[in-house]
């Protein structure tokens, strides 16, 4: 049963559109996914690897405008962004590892975001390539359906999902949980850290750039200040797994659902709809103290809080 | 190079060395946090765009002169910072955790919520504070009739840079002089043996973050006759301090004074030579050249040298 349970999860998912959904309600949903593949991409590098990115925004930016670049220079399919977004994501994250990951703890954190912040900029002033701050605009759409747009979401989720479920349980997965826990030690056991390292950035930037690669196609408009946002993009990320749960499979799903819902909920109350980084930020102390390890993580102690026993 | 590319060059520095003391004295606020405590305050620049906001207040019901209300916003945000270290971070350094970083994205979350809290009250508008003094400026030529090139000094900018100076002297001479200074310095140091000295490291630390946040309150009264001023402006000016904190060494006010004067000198050259959306690209190539070249800071530069002679 628990072996089954994300293919049960995918079906359920799956079917969902035939139920004739609204239009709003399949953007939701859409969303949803998307959250939870950027979470697992984060997960993979900050729960499993401890090395926490507040730069994520540059590598959904950097899938975004590979799709939107292609489009808009080279005049094809802005599709193909999704399979070459792995290239592009790819080198961006060896340079981004190879100057970051010599900073340690906080301070690998705050140079990717610096990072992202200097992807923004550049986005921002090159504007032979880029467009700068007037973006990119995809003139026709694929669907105008959502259907369709949430099966490939989906179907990247579920490649995600699987890739990261046998990353983690291989050998490579218990040398990331070694560098967690205490990098001399893993290194002093013959590990190459910095390789590991820079492996983990990688593959989790290149899941992060493919959400980027669909936001484009999905959304259909892209501009620097939407895909390289700090506090929209990489402290969402990192809201998604703290709230749903560190190194947990599902805690990405779990803190996707609740952010996306949060966030339309507080937008659809008229005069709080400005405050939402309040509650955002309120919501993140709140977790941070109270449950450190996320939902999903510290879920045997919300049991307990609840008063629910283990064999109800 | 003609006089007036000449000029030009001269002007740029100028202006660089203004920015870059004000600079070094909000990188001080964070390094000094970061030295004792250990943990990086990520809600750095909020504090800076809050300690403005009451400068902003005083000036605009008040009219009290934004250098004057230094005396107001100043204790205002220790009193702020007090609080914030001891009822937000101090619960969070207890808690056991998968990632370690948590205390850093906690204050993530403390600088979003000013920053938003700041757009309810004040809205998203621009703000300034229109001192009558904001245009005045002392030029070469009205002292030097002779002189071959026109250079002038802004009076704001060079007032803000004076008292930064004087902020600066006086922590240092607070930091080394006094008891409570040594005992902060030996904190950061090794909390352990400091805490076997006598030291009360709890105490240091709520206070430490306290003083952290009244200098880049202080910071604030001292940029806002010379910037304007808006919410979001806090996530800007985190990461210039945190840049400084790297460039100069970690924890250390001698290596924020330097990166400071540094980044504001390179900010200036980039925005006269390159254009002024690239300052933010230049500030961060700095960070990535000091990363590469001088992981140690400008502070482990200046020990190897004292070392070898």
């Amino acid at each position: 049963m628990k072996k089954a349970s994300p293919y049960l999860l995918a079906a359920i998912l799956a079917v969902l559109p035939l139920l004739g959904l609204s239009s709003y309600w399949m953007h939701i949903l859409i969303l949803v996914v998307m959250w939870s593949v950027i979470g697992m991409a984060w997960n993979l590098l900050g729960g499993y690897c401890g090395q926490v990115s507040f730069g994520h925004a540059a590598f959904f930016g950097v899938g975004a405008y590979t799709s939107g670049i292609l489009y808009n220079k080279l005049h094809i399919s802005a599709w193909w962004g999704i399979p070459l977004s792995i290239v592009a994501t790819a080198v961006f994250a060896l340079v981004i590892g190879f100057i970051c990951l010599r900073l340690r703890g906080p301070f690998f954190a705050l140079g990717t975001l610096a990072m992202g912040v200097i992807l923004r900029v550049s986005a921002e002033n090159l504007t032979g390539i880029t467009e700068g701050d007037l973006g990119i605009m995809l003139q026709e759409r694929t669907w105008v359906e959502k259907t369709w747009y949430f099966y490939i979401i989906l179907l990247l989720a579920m490649l995600a999902f699987i890739a990261i479920k046998m990353i983690v349980e291989s050998k490579l997965g218990y040398y990331f949980v070694a560098i967690r826990e205490d990098q001399d030690a893993a290194e002093s056991l013959g590990i190459n850290t910095t390789f590991y390292k820079t492996v983990a950035l990688t593959l989790s930037a290149v899941i992060t750039g493919l959400a980027g690669a669909f936001y484009t196609n999905y959304m259909g408009y892209i501009d620097p200040k939407i895909v390289f946002a700090l506090h929209d993009i990489s402290v969402v990320t990192i809201m998604v797994v703290m709230v749903g749960g560190v190194a947990t499979y599902w805690g990405p799903f779990v803190g996707a659902i609740i952010m996306v819902f949060l966030a339309e909920m507080i937008r659809s109350i008229p005069k709080l709809g400005a405050a939402h980084h309040t509650f955002f930020g309120i919501l993140l102390i709140v977790i941070i103290i109270y449950l450190p390890n996320g939902i999903v993580g510290d879920l045997p102690k919300l049991k307990r809080l609840f008063g629910v026993r283990r064999s109800a | 190079m003609t006089s007036a590319q000449l000029e030009v060059l001269l002007q740029t520095l100028i202006s660089g060395l203004l920015l870059g003391g004000l600079y070094a004295l909000i990188g001080i606020g964070m390094t000094l946090i970061m030295g004792v405590m250990k943990i990086i305050n990520l809600a750095h620049g909020e504090l800076m765009m809050v300690g403005m906001y009451v400068a902003y207040v005083l000036f605009s019901s008040f009219h009290i002169d934004p250098y004057l209300s230094i005396l107001i916003a100043a204790p205002l945000l220790f009193i702020l910072g007090v609080l914030l270290q001891k009822y937000l971070v101090n619960p969070v350094l207890k808690v056991d955790a998968i990632i370690p970083e948590n205390q850093v994205i906690l204050t993530v979350g403390i600088g979003m919520v000013l920053s938003n809290i700041a757009t309810m009250i004040f809205s998203s508008d621009y703000k300034t504070t229109p001192v009558e003094y904001a245009t005045k400026a002392w030029y070469l030529s009205d002292y030097w009739k002779a002189s071959p090139i026109e250079l002038s000094l802004s009076m704001p900018w060079s007032v803000s840079f004076v008292f930064a100076l004087l902020i600066t002297l006086g922590l240092w001479f607070f930091l080394t002089k006094t008891d409570m200074g040594k005992s902060i310095r030996a904190t950061a140091q090794d909390k352990d043996a400091a805490l076997m000295m006598g030291v009360n490291v709890e105490r240091m630390r709520v206070f430490t973050f306290g003083l952290g946040s009244a200098i880049v309150g202080a910071a604030g009264c001292l940029f806002i006759p010379i910037y304007y001023l808006y919410p979001d402006l806090g996530g800007q000016f985190t990461l210039i301090a945190f840049v400084i904190t790297i460039l100069g060494g970690l924890g250390s006010t001698i290596g924020a004074i330097v990166g400071g004067l540094i980044l504001g000198i390179f900010e200036s050259l980039t925005s006269t030579y390159i254009g002024m959306g690239w300052a933010p690209v230049g500030r961060f190539a700095i960070f990535v050249a000091a990363l590469i070249f001088i992981p140690g800071g400008i502070v482990s530069v200046l020990k190897r040298r004292r070392l070898s002679r």
